[in-house]
């Protein structure tokens, strides 16, 4: 301790080696300790070199990045171990991008540590507050302006405007009403109907009872989806009239939502999960359970769809299914419930 | 160059400054405000710049998100993608995803900025928290601070919601999962959540009104929030002078460091362009958001593991964790299930982090201005609180991955949660108590250096036979931090009557008052007395010279 040149006065705020403040003691600031590049024109001269070097490297990458741009295509690939096949054009801009902004970067600290001043200086904090004539000269102001406007005086003056501008929201409110439609029954009706054809998913094909085996799963929608463009919301009637069609050995189906429901151990279920309204897509075939990828919700297919973990509170509404003359499967009607997340007029 | 030529044209450099000045003080009166403003001292230390992080991540931001906009088209009609990524080829798919996949695989330099906005968008929100956590551990938040502290709340909740915002907009898979969950929150608030989300959504989810709607909230309306908020942050930085640590030197009326121009300048300056060069480098070498894996969003279709940015993770953790409660009262549902998770949780939590500096001080009654930061020690039950608010935000963020860990660890899903749901009550209090016991351990360490030494490992036979460690003292600059800790007393109970036996009305506030500022305070080990460092200082002395004769003897 003894070997550190110490200043010997106290620092500002400070009395006897005292915080004038909160009364702990201050230790003096230490003696500046010189730097090598301070003393040492060599090392200065070197240092000075250091942070030269690393500009004109950045120089030299923000060329080169100019260069790959212009010669590299954009479909190159290049394996890196490691990264894997990766975009030549993307890295090589990456790095080269990267390391110059980098060295840049690196470059002004290198010059701010070894060549700026490295001396500590002092300032001092003034009091944020101001005093106690100005406080009490801005809180004069304001009276004086209020007794001028006659704000407290003129009652119905400061009624009616208060009023206005109570009534100012209605209008911003107003005009958001625009924004969409009101919820009448969109959220209650699908566009399953008696006889739609159940079609696959990807392909839409009708699907032929005999030709699921047990154990099997099949996505589908309905086959009157298609008629709906983009444009018309076929993704909001996608969103709302998705299924997932399981085959299960009729003895294992323990309950459904309505008698017969079923088509030969062929169950139809919606595929919006009820929490939230992901699409189910983990089925574990022994268990007859569906599991909900986003949130973890698990229904039971083989008990009226039930929820039995998860956060899910709804059970996943089954489509009452039945066959065409040919052997394809059709819906007997739209769904009995609401498919997806709950909202307040459920009930 | 000789001597007089360099004087002369550093003359001529000077007054031409002085000419610009000049013309700029004559319009402004500017001299005074540009004077205080270079001369400016701040204090140094490392975690002083994780608010630059922030600052820097946000202008990148700003830059590469600029360049993106030159290409993304924000639209959901449908067309047939035609561009040169191979497997997509054919598909059909929104307007908003065929752009950014244009993006990254047409324009040269587009998956590089895309990546760029994308890793600086993760590494904003992180800068932010972190730079929350140091303020808030070492009590910067304190008088006259506090508004600041508020404006920081308010950045940090507008940072999560631009990103979630940002990674919804190119309508890929995940991304519409993620709004899906969104979409299903909103429709679960009592009374108006089927309304707003029809509002909201113009329809039905998907839709086709809401990505455009998203992409003038993402692109200007938060931002632009953003920009005026980051700025009053900074100015109020500026004004009310940063905090600094304790050392030598340093006191509650001063600020030690070095001067913005030209030091902090090339300093700060220079960590901008490391922070950018960094993030170039990632992005150029570490594939985040691979949209063009994922395909374009259906709302038939997922995949299974899918996982938000890392900042969603908490929320979408508390959702996994929530029993499934939902009541059906007079044909009305109320989705406890979705509001406790995604409302009232986070509403609670960002509230009491909004408000603590007000709640601190009104139990230990400090009504003082703070400008040495506290050691997080010193503060045991802040510090305390502090780690117990961040265990619980662990575990809701690691019950976000709740299914990639029963995957990963062969362990059952349910297992996971029900011991995370468990985990969520047990280890915040645990945290407390473990985090206040070891910050006041840490404090009797401290008085222990201070008035013994620490131990140099260096053991001495004395001629008797009996060995001794010997002690030393600790470093000048150590001394320094360890004599500013300051000794608070808790606020006295006052009794609820006066003299006269009648009750003071506010006798029973300034009793729980009182009751929790002992709480806060009455463990703390107190700092030496003048008596004991004298003591002590004579007791090396001391010590010293015995050292020395050993040291003699052994000759």
């Amino acid at each position: 301790m003894n070997e550190i040149e110490l200043s010997s006065s106290d620092p500002i705020g400070a009395r006897d080696g005292k915080d004038v403040v909160s009364g702990v003691p201050v230790l003096p600031l230490p003696a500046h300790t010189p730097r090598r590049a301070d003393i040492d024109p060599i090392a200065a001269k070197r240092a000075e070199r250091q942070v030269a070097l690393m500009f004109a490297s950045s120089i030299a990458l923000l060329i080169a990045f100019t260069v790959a741009y212009i010669k590299v295509p954009n479909t190159s690939l290049v394996a890196i171990p490691v990264l894997g096949t990766v975009g030549t054009n993307h890295v090589l801009l990456g790095l080269t991008l990267g390391l110059a902004l980098f060295l840049i970067g690196t470059g002004a600290i290198h010059w701010a540590k070894k060549l700026m001043p490295d001396v500590e200086v002092t300032q001092e904090r003034h009091s944020l507050s101001s005093s106690a004539a100005e406080r009490a000269e801005v809180v004069e102001i304001f009276n004086r302006g209020a007794a001028e406007s006659g704000f407290g005086e003129h009652k119905l003056i400061r009624r009616t405007l208060l009023g206005a501008l109570a009534l100012l929201p209605i209008p911003l409110v107003v005009l958001l009403r625009d924004l969409g439609p009101m919820p009448k029954t969109l959220l209650r009706n699908t566009i399953w109907k008696k006889n739609v054809h159940l079609v696959t998913d990807a392909t839409y094909q009708k699907i032929k009872a005999s030709d699921i085996p047990v154990g099997g799963l099949i996505n589908a929608v309905p086959e009157n989806l298609l008629e709906i463009e983009e444009s018309e919301g076929n993704l909001n009637q996608r969103g709302k009239a998705s299924i997932i069609l399981v085959r299960m050995d009729p003895a294992e189906i323990i309950a459904q939502q309505g008698e017969n429901w079923d088509y030969e151990g062929i169950l139809a279920f919606s595929k919006i999960c009820t929490h939230v309204g992901c699409p189910i897509s983990l089925y574990q075939q022994r268990t007859h359970h569906l599991l909900c990828p986003c949130h973890q919700s698990t229904f039971d297919l083989a008990n009226k769809g039930n929820v039995i973990f998860g956060p899910a509170a709804r059970r996943m509404p089954q489509l009452a299914i039945t066959v065409d003359n040919e052997g394809y499967l059709i819906a007997r009607g739209d769904f009995k419930e609401p498919v997806g997340p709950s909202f307040w007029e459920r009930g | 160059m000789s001597d007089t030529q360099q004087k002369a044209s550093e003359n001529v450099v000077i007054s031409k400054v002085g000419v610009a000045a000049g013309y700029v003080d004559d319009r402004l009166a500017s001299a005074n405000f540009t004077k205080r403003l270079l001369d400016k001292v701040f204090p140094d230390h490392w975690s002083f710049m994780l608010g630059e992080i922030a600052l820097y991540s946000f202008i990148i931001l700003l830059l590469s998100g600029t360049y993106l906009t030159l290409w993304f088209n924000p639209s959901m009609t449908e067309v047939i993608y035609n561009g040169s990524y191979l497997p997509l080829k054919g598909v059909k798919m929104s307007e908003a995803y065929s752009s950014a996949l244009n993006i990254s695989f047409d324009v040269r330099g587009g998956m590089l900025m895309r990546q760029i906005h994308h890793w600086a968008a993760l590494f904003f929100v992180a800068a932010v928290t972190v730079h929350l956590l140091r303020v808030f551990f070492t009590g910067a938040f304190r008088k006259p601070r506090e508004l600041n502290w508020l404006i920081g709340t308010g950045l940090l909740t507008l940072a999560i919601l631009e990103g979630f915002a940002g990674y919804s907009l190119p309508d890929d898979l995940l991304s519409g999962t993620g709004l899906r969950i969104a979409q299903g929150i909103i429709q679960a608030i009592p009374l108006v959540g089927t309304y707003v989300a029809m509002f909201v959504f113009g329809g039905e989810f998907p839709g086709t009104d809401f990505i455009p709607r998203l992409y003038s909230v993402h692109i200007l309306l938060i931002p632009g929030i953003l920009l005026g908020l980051i700025t009053v942050h900074l100015i109020m930085v500026f004004y009310q002078k940063h905090t600094q640590f304790a050392g030598p030197g340093r006191t509650e009326s001063n600020v030690v460091g070095y001067r913005l121009y030209p030091v902090y300048m090339a300093k700060a300056g220079g960590f901008f362009f490391i922070v950018f060069g960094v993030t170039s480098l990632i992005a150029g070498l570490v594939t985040i958001n691979p949209i063009w894996l994922y395909g374009p969003y259906t709302p038939s279709q997922i995949t299974a593991g899918s996982q938000p940015d890392w900042y969603i993770g908490w929320l979408d953790g508390a959702v996994r964790l929530t029993p499934n409660i939902e009541w059906n009262i007079l044909s009305h549902t109320i989705s406890w299930n979705l509001l406790i998770p995604a409302l009232i949780i986070p509403g609670i939590m960002f509230t009491l982090l909004g408000v603590y500096p007000w709640i601190e001080a009104w139990v230990t009654g400090d009504k003082r201005e703070h400008h040495i930061l506290d050691r997080p020690r010193n503060a045991p039950t802040r510090t305390a609180l502090g780690v117990m608010a961040l265990s619980f935000y662990l575990i809701l963020w690691i019950a976000g991955g709740n299914d990639i860990m029963a995957t990963a660890f062969n362990l059952s899903i349910n297992t996971v949660i029900w011991t995370l749901r468990f985990a969520l009550f047990a280890v915040p209090p645990l945290a407390f108590v473990l985090t206040k016991r070891i910050c006041l351990g840490l404090q009797r360490r401290d008085k222990e250096k201070l008035l013994h030494g620490y131990e140099t490992g260096r053991v001495l036979r004395l001629p008797h036979g009996e060995f001794i460690e010997i002690h030393e003292p600790v470093s000048f600059e150590e001394r320094a931090v360890l004599l500013s800790k300051v000794d608070v007393p808790a606020l006295e109970i006052t009794s609820g009557e006066d003299e006269h036996g009648v009750r003071n009305p506010k006798g029973r506030k300034a009793k729980i008052q009182a009751k929790l500022s002992g709480w806060f305070y009455t463990e703390n080990v107190s700092a030496p007395t003048e008596e004991e460092l004298a003591e002590a200082d004579e007791h090396f002395a001391h010590q010293l010279g015995a050292h020395e004769r050993t040291a003699i003897d052994s000759h």
